[in-house]
């Protein structure tokens, strides 16, 4: 703790932090533009100057940037000086010569940093009489807009960009008052985070391309809290609507998961809730029914014995109200065969081996992680931004050893130079991660699995070895298992990404060996009490970091309430359990082959589905009821790090939908 | 060179061997980046997009993050110049002394502007912000050669000079 003093009134605050992150904390108004609280400081724009006194006996002061000065006990600082206002309000008075008079027509315009901080100032007559420099656009691609004049040349896009999202194709040319961010030629970002370069730019350099066609001022917009439906990692969303129709979405910030960023699939992904494809109308044997007319099909339907199929992608409430409706005896998750076995053995291991889940947030403080058959970008992509922050742990320990503050971004990069700790990647194919790697292994998922056996025999004897691994793959597994051993925050990542029982088991064995290595030190108190895998599990360990990446957004929610899948479907319409069935916001298409789904369709006699857009199971239904999306309606998901996180509704349904929840509950 | 096309085309064997030795030197590559990109302006006297791609794939870099630093820096030159490069002061002790006349002088007898080249193909004129020679203002620098204290006499001299030579 530190108390410092500030235009004249003490504070209780942290020490070690920076001044403007505390002036900010306390809801002090400081302009500031460099800044990022994910980016650290870096002193480019000036615009956070205050005076500072040496001591008691100081009364003249000098000016610091708030930004570079850590707060320390005693501290005395004027925000009001003078000296300090008149030399903020010149810097954006500097900042501004050039920037367009072009807030009505920007789309930034009523939300826009600058703007705000340009108000905070007092700048409101533009002096200076000179030419305008102006530049050239890019075509940036299909997400972003590029409007290069308004730039302040603040250094943040690029800082985001390539130092914090690995980004290589934005850069800043040229020098002064020409500086210009931008590609080394016109073409799509490449960066699977560009999307948060929207929010990161505190004007209008980079705005969201796919809000300009719908475009409306951001007061005209109605928010809901949501989360995101696109992967299990649960990221929280602001999706934004006016009149009927989801203009964007943009992150709603959570501490412990997505915190300031989201991938581009989260953040552009929502044109299929305005799409041509959504069904709006209740329907029986093709003909638009009423609502009422259709729930009572629906209970005539259900009055006998009927088979519920639930959704991965549904809330826990909609898959509920489905098993209510059918009898839990005939509630099947509706998982894929693969799947189903998969997560039962994910949940089995998540329920009673000595390991923890950790929050997204966590994983960024891993300081060595070993993936075990992931592409962690494309399954669970904010986690891979979240495994690149994990690489830096090195670097910020390094700038600790010589007293460097983690928030002083250009020191510690400086110091630390390439520094990174370790991330083994073991996968079949190339992923964007493999460039921050230590390690990366390329086989088939059977040698991944070996791979991570003989990793976890390394770490400990009494876990099965494997015996003909080649010499130059033992030594791997050798340098792995040396990592994590010595790590303090070890993690294991694996998933259901290559559809492998064996690397979900090896990555569990992994995890299991590493805990082995730590019985002296005890259990939380929390730590769960069901039985041990095995005898060699009865001594109390500390529970190592485990996260499996799971494919949707309640994929873990919904093997929490059943684990059968479409195979025992089929096999108990098969031997005559039932003849009808209602399917939850599911296209089985994708959870069998089409062979084995015509097969079963055949041989149900009542189909109802459930469903906000046309696929080839709805297609197939006689009775047909729309639902809506995650914009439209509000439940339960239960994300991979087994957070129950709830959404809410930002309009409602589309024509005649209802609560995907609401037809089985009816 | 052809730079008709946007595949990057190979540099010759011998500016990639000068640009290797150069990049020996230093465990990171990259930092041999300003040497690389003034081996590749001795032979062409500019750097092509072309040329800079294939220096960034040689350096291990992104063609953008090389680029950042080739327009960092005046004396690389990435537009195609003249055999030599006139380089006129325009920063303050140059400016209060007299840099706007020289520079007019030395664009009506060249008959070129800021940024041109003369239609022979011998001179391009370009400012730059400081030559670190104040004592001597107003000065110019042309290719290597710093020179001060100029008037249009001199300019005319040395002009004369420097067309004859080299």
């Amino acid at each position: 703790m530190a108390k410092i003093t500030l235009d004249g009134q003490v504070y209780d605050v942290d020490a070690g932090e920076n001044l403007l992150k505390t002036c900010l904390s306390l809801g002090l108004d400081l302009p500031y533009f460099c800044w990022h609280p994910a980016l650290g400081s870096v002193g480019a724009c000036r615009q956070c100057a205050v005076v500072q006194y040496k001591d008691a006996s100081d009364s003249k002061g000098r000016l610091v940037m708030a930004c570079m000065t850590p707060v320390t006990d005693g501290l005395r600082a004027e925000l009001e000086a003078p000296e300090a206002r008149e030399f903020r309000a010149s810097v954006i008075e500097f900042l501004m010569t050039s920037h367009p008079h072009d807030c009505p027509v920007c789309e930034e315009g009523g939300e826009c940093h600058l703007q705000d901080m340009t108000v905070m100032t007092g700048h409101t007559v533009r002096h200076y009489r000179g030419r305008k420099r102006t530049h050239r656009n890019q075509y940036l691609g299909p997400f972003l807009n590029h409007e290069m004049n308004r730039c302040i040349a603040c250094y943040r896009c690029v800082r985001y960009y390539r130092d914090y999202a690995g980004g290589q194709d934005l850069d800043v040319f040229a020098i002064r008052n020409d500086v210009y961010f931008g590609r080394f030629e016109d073409g799509v970002l490449e960066n699977e985070f560009s999307g948060n370069l929207a929010e990161v730019c505190p004007t209008g350099v980079f705005t969201d391309k796919t809000f300009s066609a719908h475009y409306v001022r951001k007061w005209d917009l109605r928010y809901a809290p949501s989360v995101c439906a696109h992967c299990a990692v649960g990221c929280n969303t602001s999706p934004g609507e006016r009149l009927g129709v989801l203009r964007r979405i943009i992150n709603r910030y959570h501490g412990e998961v997505n915190g300031y960023f989201l991938c581009d699939r989260g953040r552009f992904g929502y044109g299929f809730v305005n799409g041509e494809e959504r069904i709006r109308q209740p329907s029986l044997r093709g003909e638009p029914v009423s609502i009422e007319a259709a729930v009572a099909h629906l209970a005539g339907l259900a009055s006998g014995r009927t088979i519920g199929i639930g959704s991965p992608r549904a809330s826990l409430e909609a898959n509920f109200a489905l098993r209510a409706l059918v009898g839990a005896e005939n509630f099947y998750a509706g998982l894929s065969r693969a799947e189903a076995e998969l997560v039962a053995a994910i949940l089995d291991v998540l329920r009673r081996w000595p390991i923890r889940l950790p929050t997204v947030r966590e994983v960024e403080r891993a300081d060595a992680v070993l993936v075990l058959g992931e592409d962690a970008t494309s399954t669970a992509p904010r986690l891979a931004l979240a495994l690149r922050q994990a690489v830096r742990n090195q670097a910020l320990e390094l700038a600790q050893e010589l007293k460097i503050p983690g928030w002083l971004d250009a020191a510690v990069r400086e110091a630390a130079q390439g520094a990174k700790s370790p991330l083994f990647l073991a996968s079949p194919a190339a992923t964007r991660l493999d460039e921050v790697a230590e390690a990366v292994y390329r086989g088939a998922p059977e040698d991944i699995a070996r791979l991570g056996f003989a990793v976890a025999h390394c770490l400990s004897p009494e876990a099965p070895g494997v015996p003909d691994l080649a010499g130059e793959d033992a030594r791997l597994a050798e340098t792995i298992a040396a990592a994590l051993a010595s790590a303090r925050r070890p993690l294991i990542v694996s998933g259901t990404g290559c559809q492998s029982l064996e690397i979900i088991q090896a990555a569990a064995n992994v995890a299991l060996a590493l805990a082995k290595r730590n019985p002296e030190r005890s259990a939380p108190a929390d730590a769960p009490d069901q039985s041990p895998p095995s005898a060699g599990l009865t001594e109390t360990m500390k529970p190592v970091d485990l996260c499996y990446l799971v494919p949707e957004c309640n994929t873990l929610g919904l093997a929490l309430m059943d684990g059968r899948s479409v195979g025992d479907v089929f096999a108990a319409v098969q031997e005559g359990a039932a003849d009808t069935v209602v399917v939850l916001e599911n296209d089985l298409y994708r959870r069998a082959d089409a062979v084995a789904v015509d097969h079963f369709l055949g041989q149900v006699k009542h189909l109802a589905v459930i469903e906000h857009t046309f696929n080839a199971t709805a297609e197939q239904a006689e009775l047909l009821l729309p639902s809506g999306t995650f914009a439209e309606t509000e439940g339960t998901l239960v994300s991979l790090e087994g957070r129950a996180q709830r959404f809410y509704s930002v309009m409602p349904p589309a024509g005649e939908a209802r609560d995907n929840w609401r037809w089985p509950a009816a | 060179m052809d730079d008709k096309n946007n595949k990057p085309i190979p540099l010759t064997e011998s500016e990639a061997a000068e640009i290797r030795a150069a990049a020996s030197h230093y465990p990171d590559p990259s930092a041999a980046s300003i040497e690389a990109l003034k081996i590749v302006q001795k032979h062409r006297r500019w750097v092509s997009d072309n040329n800079l791609q294939a220096v960034a794939e040689l350096l291990g870099l992104s063609a953008a993050e090389l680029d950042g630093i080739a327009t960092f820096y005046n004396l690389i030159y990435r537009k195609p110049v003249g055999e030599k490069v006139i380089h006129y002061c325009d920063s303050v002790s140059c400016w209060m002394l007299g840099a706007e006349r020289i520079r007019e002088h030395i664009s009506k007898r060249l008959g070129i502007g800021l940024g041109e080249t003369t239609a022979d193909g011998r001179f391009t004129l370009l400012p730059i912000v400081c030559l670190g020679a104040c004592d001597r203002a107003p000065a110019m620098m042309i290719g290597d050669e710093l020179y001060g204290d100029l008037d249009e006499a001199s300019v005319d001299a040395i002009l004369t000079r420097e067309d004859r030579h080299g």
